[in-house]
């Protein structure tokens, strides 16, 4: 089982109990999802939508990549690794 | 669910006519406070306003700037009173040479580089500073692709209190400079603007007190780019063009330059009447150009590769809307290559005196290039934005414009010069 920790934003902390960043265990980000899941119920349902994709105005990155550049869901998650979840707002 | 404030400066003060928080995606509606995504799906979140009996005259007598219309945004009355830049009331050109030369019967360059830093983000910046003001931040923050970092640094340094700007460290080096001179704290940061925006929304989730002003004030900023909208209708006289030209980088400015068109129809103060709303983006960073052109309802993010840095967003969150707007209006999203982002700066400067950044040689060649495809119509009025100012990306054109000549000081060299 490979270990990674999750950052999570501001508006989802309600769900982990003001936590900021919270461990999560799996291979994949599909994986360390469904185990967020598990201890922080309700909380997959504000990063993925009704069909099960990221929602679209959810950035989310293992390290330092945007899973949309990867493998999305499947993206891999090796253990140590830094999941951040984004609201996506940008405007430079 | 319980409402999930972003810091603990709830409720909000004087935000004038505002009245709530609504999300675009999903409607979820909240109170006024400083929060900028929807706690049901992470939707941007729009600001909902009661106008009252607003008038054109109440917008008339007012100051000679985008205060003029403070009864359209959520800023307090007495906005103008706290120390700000006072951006807006930028020219509207008449550009008969530039018309002439695209074979346009009517266009009109709404020149931005008269503002206080020579970019449109004077304008939302002042409109998040009042917000960030009456939300109780204590801090002005942003990431930039440039121009906002000029913006923010000078508000900031005007209104006396600290700033935080984040840059890619690869960006034009005017525009270092230009936030540098104001002093507060300026960071460069080894990454592209997609990169420097994400850790800015890190940072926006453990600095309580920082008003990023595009990101958890962005609600508020972005409606500042409504005064460009409004400004356009008023020098007109009160009347809305047929068609307009607007560069692209999140799709913000696009968005907002419509909804203040609709505005403007359902107060009275224009004549409702159809209008087309197109984009301008680079070859090098066209994400919701591809979109358009594919046909698409969401946006493809890519890795930037362009000389037009202050459009580099290769994650433009609003592009979704974007793509909205134009199908709405029957517009088109265009974009072009560097070289004629160089093109369009030259012929700019060349027939209308107006030195534009890379963001207007953009717009310029865009709209070229829908003119020669015979997707503008050239005998509609026209207006395009000119969003910034050349001296801020000289490197652009400098390997293209020199003196015509160097000569010792003598009427003798300047005649076997041949210049006469
Ligand atoms: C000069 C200039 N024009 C246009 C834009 C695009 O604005 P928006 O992000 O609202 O699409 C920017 C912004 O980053 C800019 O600096
Ligand atoms: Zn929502």
């Amino acid at each position: 089982m490979s270990t990674v920790s999750v950052r999570i934003p501001t508006i989802l902390r309600t769900y982990t109990g003001g936590e900021s960043e919270v461990k999560a265990e799996g291979a994949t980000l599909r994986a360390v999802i469904a185990d967020l899941e598990a201890s922080h119920t309700g909380i997959a349902a504000r990063i993925l939508d009704d069909n099960g994709k990221i929602r679209r105005f959810v950035n989310v990155y293992v390290g330092d990549e945007d899973v949309r550049f990867a493998d999305g869901l499947d993206t891999a998650t090796p253990a140590g690794a830094q999941v951040s979840i984004i609201p996506a707002v940008a405007g430079g | 669910m319980a409402p999930t404030p972003v810091n603990d400066l709830t409720p909000a003060g004087n935000l004038g006519p505002a009245t709530a928080l609504v999300c675009r995606e999903c409607g979820h509606r909240r109170e006024l406070g400083a929060f900028y995504a929807c706690e049901e799906c992470f939707g941007p979140l729009e600001i909902e306003y009661d106008f009252g009996g607003l008038t054109r005259a109440d917008i008339e007598s007012g100051p000679a700037n985008i205060w003029r219309y403070r009864g359209l945004l959520p800023v307090p009355a007495n906005v103008a009173d706290t120390p700000n830049t006072e951006p807006g009331l930028t020219r509207l050109v008449r550009a008969d040479n530039l018309a002439e030369a695209l074979g346009l019967q009517r266009l009109w360059v709404k020149d931005d580089s008269g503002n206080p830093t020579h970019s449109f983000k004077d304008r939302v910046v002042a409109v998040a500073l009042a917000a960030a003001r009456e939300l109780g931040f204590k801090v002005l923050a942003c990431p930039s692709t440039g121009n906002l970092a000029n913006a923010v640094a000078a508000a900031a340094a005007r209104a006396g209190i600290r700033s935080a700007v984040f840059v890619p460290s690869n960006l034009e080096q005017q525009k270092i400079i230009t936030t540098a001179v104001y002093g507060g704290t300026f960071v460069t940061v080894d990454g592209n603007y997609d990169d420097v925006n994400r850790l800015a929304s890190e940072i926006a989730g453990e600095q309580e007190d920082w008003a990023f002003v595009n990101v958890n004030v962005r609600p508020y900023y972005a409606e500042g780019s409504k005064t460009l909208g409004y400004e356009i209708a008023e020098q007109l006289g009160w009347r809305l063009p047929d068609q307009i030209v607007v560069p692209v980088a999140s799709g913000s400015q696009l968005t907002k330059i419509d909804k203040a068109f609709q505005e403007l129809i359902k107060l009275g103060f224009v004549e409702d009447k159809p209008y087309r709303v197109f984009g301008a983006q680079a070859e090098g960073c066209g994400p919701v150009s591809a979109a358009f052109k594919a046909g698409h309802d969401v946006v493809r993010p890519v890795k930037p590769d362009t000389i037009a840095k202050s459009l580099a967003i290769g994650n433009p969150a609003d592009g979704p809307y974007v793509l909205d707007v134009v199908r709405r209006t029957g517009g088109a999203v265009e974009d072009v290559t560097d070289a004629q982002v160089v093109d369009g700066i030259r012929l700019l400067a060349r027939t209308e005196g107006i030195f534009g950044e890379t963001a207007g040689g953009v717009t310029v060649s865009v709209l070229k290039k829908l003119i020669d495809d015979g997707r503008l119509d050239p005998s509609a009025e026209t207006v395009i934005i000119n969003s910034g100012d050349g001296l801020k990306t000289l490197d652009a054109v400098s390997p293209v414009v020199a003196p015509s000549a160097n000569i010792a000081p003598s009427l003798a060299a300047f005649r076997a010069a041949g210049l006469a």
